[in-house]
């Protein structure tokens, strides 16, 4: 198939630092071939910035095939833009029309302040991670593989499907409220299934709620947006699991 | 170690949320088998029912339970749902230039601030129109009604033996029966009401003793309001506008259930693949059947007035 290209016009959010004021601008790139990947005409109107002696546009990236998590963007109002089940990386030109304005955004969230231009901190994610997204096993030498321990089809494969959770934060981007319970609700649900998160489950869904609340993110309001902009399919059944988690363990915590 | 606490934590709060919804919920059923009297009974008879079952609601003391139970759920609902809507703005203090939230969820479950708020106002015009009447308010008429009798006798200067016509004004009483306190004045068709009510409690003239207690007409007071005139007391000028006020309210409420019906078993964790499609099903048709049969009580009143 011969690929076409197409020439776009880009509103791009621009700031300097995570201090100053930012404004949207605007900019216009010809020749971008439809089987080009977003990343990959956003490098290609950096090489134009550069060649014009302006800064480039920041942005997050890393593998660039839909697995770390670190792109990110909110394009033409939706999150990871309008395709579904992908992350911008795995997101092509050909999805959009010769001449569209294509607007793109940072993540906006107040537990997400930009750092620069496109780019956002999401170390608030790190944290709730370490407040308890993690199983503490015996590390001297005497652990047990895993294996040993029998685990059903079904729980293994839930567990399984929250743990694609990439961490992108794609989820808080398009909560109409900045609610980060999707994600946290895959990282306690792939334990909670687990025989060897249950030990532990009670006194992490508490710590990880209470830090994902100190984060400032907002409250889940069940909209189900998160659940169709997740690029991972991950699916509400977690934020569920995770509310009888917690009040499992606000009933019975000792 | 950390415990969150039932009241401070953001999960908590949305099972408070949840709670106090599927309670008013409940509510709503009740409420509405209530108000359905008022078109599917008729006449004195649908009247007197209607009062006694107001009665009833005031001074049952289960039902008192429940009433408070309801007063103190509208309350804590709204007071944590407009929070929550305050700070789950804060959590975004920069919005999008572009933003299409309408891809990705349904329009009631980004309003229900909005929606909650428009029923907050309902209920306070609500309450203000027929619970306060019923509840607080003393001029509120009885329920009374006009006997035509007939009166034998003798004429004291003739002798001749007359029957003269009149209409004794009787009330409604909590014992069950209709009790004289009256009559019109067949000259000036005045009514000459000869035991007054102190509130709702008729006394014995000699004695001073509470000999009666009668209903109040919330009847005619709701007939009245939307437009139907009854018991000679004035209706309302501005009925059209109440009928359309109630109606938008209930579709407001509608889009409020559209959301919050199925939303309430989610907050508290009832997701479950084998029920999902039950509870959707189910709470999609409670948010459309309850406020329409709600809804269509005023206009049918209207109506036939
Ligand atoms: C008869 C009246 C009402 C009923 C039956 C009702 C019912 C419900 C239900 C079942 C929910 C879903 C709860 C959840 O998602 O867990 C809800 C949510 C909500 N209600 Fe109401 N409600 C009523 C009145 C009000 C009022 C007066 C307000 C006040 C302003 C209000 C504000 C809200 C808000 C903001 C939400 C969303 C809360 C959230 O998802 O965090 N509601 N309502
Ligand atoms: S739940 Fe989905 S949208 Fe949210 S961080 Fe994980 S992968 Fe990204
Ligand atoms: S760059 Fe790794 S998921 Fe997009």
């Amino acid at each position: 198939m011969a690929s076409k290209t197409i020439n776009i016009n880009l509103k791009i959010w621009r700031q300097k630092n995570a201090n100053s004021k930012g404004s949207m601008e605007t900019y216009k790139l010809d020749n971008v071939s439809t089987d080009s990947s977003f990343l990959e005409m956003l490098d290609q109107l950096n090489e134009q910035l550069v060649n014009e002696h302006k800064e480039p546009v920041a942005f997050d990236h890393d593998c660039r095939e839909g697995i770390c998590g670190m792109c990110s963007l909110y394009i033409n109002g939706e999150a990871h833009g309008p395709d579904r089940g992908v992350t911008t990386c795995q997101l092509h030109m050909r999805k959009f029309k010769d001449g569209e304005t294509i607007y793109v955004e940072p993540w906006r969230a107040k537990a997400f302040p930009v750092i620069k231009d496109l780019v956002v901190d999401r170390s608030a994610f790190d944290r709730i991670q370490q407040a308890g997204g993690f199983v503490s096993v015996n590390t001297s030498g005497r652990t047990i593989d895993a294996n040993t321990i029998p685990v059903g089809k079904a729980e293994a494969d839930k567990a399984f499907e929250a743990a694609t959770c990439i961490g992108c934060g794609a989820c808080v981007a398009t909560c109409k409220n900045a609610s980060a319970m999707l994600f946290v609700s895959a990282k306690v649900s792939q334990l909670a299934l687990l025989p060897q998160g249950q030990v532990e489950a009670k006194q992490r869904v508490l710590n990880m709620v209470k830090q994902m609340d100190e984060e400032g993110f907002g409250n889940c309001t069940n909209t189900g947006a998160c659940e169709v902009e997740c690029p991972k399919g991950i699916s509400l059944e977690n934020i569920a699991r995770m509310n009888r988690e917690y009040l499992k363990a606000i009933v019975a915590a000792d | 170690m950390s415990k969150s606490g039932i009241f401070t934590s953001s999960l908590a709060k949305k099972y408070w949320m949840a709670l106090t919804g599927l309670f008013l919920i409940t509510f709503l059923i009740g409420h509405l088998l209530g108000n359905l009297q008022l078109i599917t009974k008729t006449g004195e008879e649908g009247r007197r029912a209607f009062n006694e079952y107001a009665y009833f609601m005031g001074h049952n003391i289960f039902i008192k339970i429940l009433a408070y139970a309801t007063y103190i759920s509208i309350l804590a609902h709204a007071c944590l749902g407009l929070y929550l809507a305050v700070k789950n703005k804060q959590a975004r203090p920069q919005k999008y230039a572009h933003n299409r939230p309408g891809a990705n969820s349904g329009t009631a479950s980004r309003y229900m601030a909005i929606l909650g708020t428009a029923i907050l106002i309902f209920i306070c015009t609500h309450m203000a129109n027929f619970w306060y009447k019923q509840k607080v308010a003393e001029t509120v008429p009885l329920h009374y009604v006009e006997v035509k009798k007939v009166q034998q006798g003798q004429d004291p200067m003739t002798g001749q033996q007359i029957t003269q016509e009149y209409t004794e004004i009787q009330a409604l009483t909590t014992m069950g029966v209709y009790f004289p306190i009256g009559y019109i004045n067949p000259q000036t068709h005045e009514k000459e009401i000869q035991i007054k009510p102190e509130g709702t409690k008729f006394k014995d003239p000699q004695s001073g003793l509470v000999a009666a207690e009668g209903y109040k007409d919330l009847h005619t007071v709701v007939m009245n309001f939307f437009g139907q005139s009854q018991q000679g007391q004035p209706t309302n000028q501005l009925a059209v506008w109440a009928v359309i006020g109630y109606v938008i309210s209930m579709f407001v409420l509608m889009f409020h259930l559209w959301h919050g019906f199925v939303s309430a078993f989610q907050s508290l964790g009832l997701n479950h693949r084998k029920y999902n499609k039950l509870i959707s099903v189910v709470g999609k048709a409670f948010a459309v059947v309850v406020p329409l049969l709600f809804a269509i009580i005023p206009v049918i009143i209207y109506l036939n007035r």
